[in-house]
């Protein structure tokens, strides 16, 4: 079996530039590649697209490279969790392309899939309907919207093997299938790395012709945005 | 007047048996609390999750298991987990049965504006217009005043919309009104304390109050 598998983040992320158009999985900080984010921190790469559904926390996640100017355009559905990123968007300073949840993962899913464009009710009479082709199918007006691709994509699964296979765990799925999929490179940081052979391949989530790049991630913070508890069940 | 949890109690009446539902963030959230005994309603977040249960206990948190307003959840027996492609796919599809969402102004002919603000607030629209655009079945929690007093039914929206003649039905902190397909909001309900001459004053766009307006029922 062919074997994806680096050193650490240093070799996986090693060729990204600034410049480069990256993707980044996660939905608000859960199932986010801490480990790849800190390593852009430390290449200290500029002027990245970051397409990614939030921009972290203002010290957390994406929130950590916008505070240090490395991204010039985020494409992005909610941004609502980060003060800096308002700030910078709101004075002009970063370009943001703010698209619909699900447009968003639709334009990824295409984008890995080799679907150009699609029709979507989304955002019909809305302010991201201009300049968009309409048609109307069967007596509904829908918008046309265009795949998204990228230099880099940037997943973090929970289990993977050393042929690139990954297994997400719990909602820590969310973007990253897509992602992993429509990436030019795919780097896949997981939890646990572990042998080909070793996981039901009937429970793959992302089969591993999509990952080009492998690492057993380590010193994972995982915070939680809304800790959110009851006293008893 | 209704508050939160009053507005989250009167929507939940709404609710049926073997629905499959996504509520949104705020009080829209709060319906779960008030799920009516005995009707099994299966909760779906955008982020990947079908059949939330309730909050964990401090033993139980996980931060790999959360809701779209990120908060930790615990998942039903019989849930199921996907991708966001997925989750917004069963949302476009037709498969959710009933949509629960605040909103910042509705217009007579529901359109509806809850994303943004211009030049204050610029969060983003998440998947409230894939939302809108998809539901047959759209219910908007939401004040009927803003805080000084102008009304948030109106003839046409002065915010940036989400959507398109979509909302069907709306629970305000005064009332509850369907929205016709043929423009206008009827009155179906008022609330506690308030009178159908409150809710004509409160409105901006076409009311229309045919017969006995009753009280609505909370408790």
């Amino acid at each position: 079996m062919i074997n994806k598998v680096v050193s650490g983040p240093e070799a996986a992320l090693a060729d990204v530039t600034s410049g480069s158009v990256l993707m980044l999985g996660g939905f608000g900080l859960c199932g986010i590649p801490e480990n790849s984010i800190e390593q852009l921190l430390r290449m200290a790469v500029k002027d990245l697209t970051c397409i990614s559904n939030n921009a972290g926390v203002d010290d957390f996640g994406i929130g950590l490279l916008l505070q240090t100017r490395q991204v010039r355009k985020m494409i992005s559905s909610y941004v609502g969790e980060n003060a800096e990123f308002e700030r910078q968007l709101l004075s002009g300073e970063l370009e943001v392309d703010l698209i619909p949840q699900g447009t968003l993962a639709e334009r990824l899913r295409a984008g890995g899939a080799g679907i150009p464009a699609f029709f979507t009710p989304a955002g019909v009479g809305t302010e991201i309907a201009e300049g968009k082709e309409t048609r109307e199918f069967d007596g509904k007006v829908y918008l046309m919207e265009r795949w998204l691709k990228a230099d880099f994509a940037i997943v973090k699964a929970w289990k993977g093997d050393t042929a690139g296979n990954l297994i997400y765990k719990g909602t820590a799925m969310n973007f990253n299938p897509m992602m992993a999929a429509a990436g030019k490179i795919t780097i896949a940081e997981v939890e646990e790395l572990v042998p080909a052979g070793t996981l039901d391949p009937a429970h793959i989530h992302t089969p591993g012709i999509y990952v080009q790049r492998i690492f057993q991630g380590k010193d994972y913070q995982k915070r939680i945005e809304q800790r959110t508890v009851s006293a008893k069940r | 007047m209704l508050d939160k949890h009053a507005i989250a109690k009167r929507i939940a009446q709404e609710l049926q048996d073997g629905f499959y539902v996504n509520l949104g963030i705020g009080i829209p959230t709060l319906v779960a609390n008030y799920v009516p005994e005995g009707l099994n309603i299966v909760l779906q977040s955008e982020n990947g999750l079908l059949g939330i249960g309730p909050f964990p206990t401090e033993d139980e948190v996980d931060a790999d298991l959360i809701n779209a307003g990120k908060q930790t959840v615990t998942m039903q027996d019989g849930s199921s987990l996907f991708s966001s492609a997925e989750s917004f796919g069963m949302i476009r599809g037709g498969h959710v049965n009933l949509t629960v969402l605040g909103a910042m102004e509705v217009s007579e002919n529901g359109d509806i504006a809850n994303w943004k603000v211009p030049g204050k607030m610029v969060k983003g629209m998440g998947g409230a217009m894939d939302l809108v655009a998809s539901a047959d079945n759209i219910i908007v929690a939401m004040q009927h005043k803003s805080k000084d007093g102008k009304s948030k039914l109106l003839k046409s929206c002065s915010l940036p919309i989400t959507g398109l003649g979509c909302v069907k039905k709306i629970v305000s902190d005064m009332a509850v009104l369907d929205v016709l397909p043929e423009g206008g909001f009827r009155l179906l309900e008022r609330a506690p304390g308030v009178s159908v001459e409150d809710i004509i004053a409160a409105t901006e766009g076409k009311l229309i109050v045919d017969g006995e307006i009753p009280e609505m029922i909370v408790n």
